[in-house]
């Protein structure tokens, strides 16, 4: 451990550790809050901060952007960065805000029914309605 | 960054929150440019910042507008989550250094494909010629989940300006 913290290392790893505080953000919105319009931020932020791995993974020292100059008259010196990841976050961006919007609708769905976006409040109705049926039951 | 997050962890007012998630978006994609992304910086700006922060606010505006709050100990979460971000930060000291030119990443398809696309392609954008040549049917498939994220959308909310006109408009009134 000791010869692993110059700071070398500690500086080409900082993009690493950003990245996990803003994914354990994230994660601990999803968990521990009961807003269902919260939990979809913060579900975001959590794609977002995947999103932010990915592309500090494609970049390279002292590249530029993966674009080539017109009629392709490309200099061997140039470096580029990698593109693949680019292009993978790309579909993944559009994937996030299919998803995203699928659950804003399912919570739009769920307030229908329930009268509330609260987890607590939707478990505390869900339990309601199964014990008015239980009684419902033992009449019969 | 770290600060819009973690007054996104604190915030009451719902609307607050989506602002803030909004100003995320924004500044991942600055982030993006910086680290020579441009493509994704710019669908990050447009998706991210400009239409799901619509979404919400659409999703608001048929809903409730501020978080109540829950004084319960909220113990377990943070513990799974310091724990989980405990093991990622283990796992990151294998990790090759940021902008390293030897890193696995960068000595494999990134630099074929950056060859090949000159001959084969003759698109100057580099993740365009990825995108639509190489990366296809991924694309296709893209396209797919889309689809059926917009059928699934139309199904759940299609009836509901039927079911409950009234209340609808006067949500809509608070709206504005």
């Amino acid at each position: 451990m000791g010869e692993l913290m110059t700071s070398e290392f500690i500086l080409g790893h900082l993009n690493y550790w950003f990245v996990i505080i803003l994914m354990m953000t994230g994660l601990y919105i999803v968990i521990a809050k009961g807003n269902l319009v919260k939990k979809i931020v913060g579900l975001n932020i959590f794609q977002t901060s995947v999103f932010m791995l990915y592309i500090s993974i494609g970049k390279v020292d002292g590249g530029t952007a993966p674009i080539f100059p017109l009629k392709m008259k490309i200099d061997p010196d140039v470096l580029y960065s990698n593109p693949l990841p680019h292009v993978l976050i790309l579909t993944a961006i559009v994937v996030g805000i299919a998803t995203t919007s699928l659950g804003l609708a399912l919570i739009v769905r769920i307030r229908e029914v329930y009268h509330t976006i609260e987890e607590q409040e939707i478990f505390d109705k869900e339990q309601e309605i199964a014990r008015t049926e239980l009684k419902e039951g033992g009449v019969l | 960054m770290v600060v819009t997050a973690i007054s996104v962890v604190r915030a009451r007012s719902l609307f607050a929150i989506v602002t803030l998630s909004g100003v995320f978006s924004l500044l991942s994609a600055l982030l993006f440019i910086r680290l020579d992304a441009v493509d994704v910086a710019f669908t990050e700006a447009a998706v991210g910042a400009g239409i799901s922060t619509v979404l919400m606010l659409g999703t608001l505006a048929l809903t409730s507008r501020s978080e109540r709050s829950d004084k319960r100990p909220q113990i377990i979460p943070l513990l799974a989550v310091v724990a989980t971000g405990a093991l990622l930060f283990y796992a990151t000291l294998d990790m090759p250094n940021f902008g390293s030119l030897d890193a696995p990443a960068q000595t494999h398809l990134g630099p074929d494909f950056l060859e090949r696309i000159p001959g084969d392609i003759d698109v100057p954008n580099a993740v365009t010629a990825i995108l639509a040549s190489y990366r296809g049917f991924d694309t296709l498939g893209e396209v797919a989940v889309v689809f059926t994220a917009g059928i699934g959308v139309l199904m759940l909310i299609s009836r509901l300006a039927l079911r409950r006109p009234e209340d609808e408009e006067d949500d809509q009134e608070g709206s504005t």
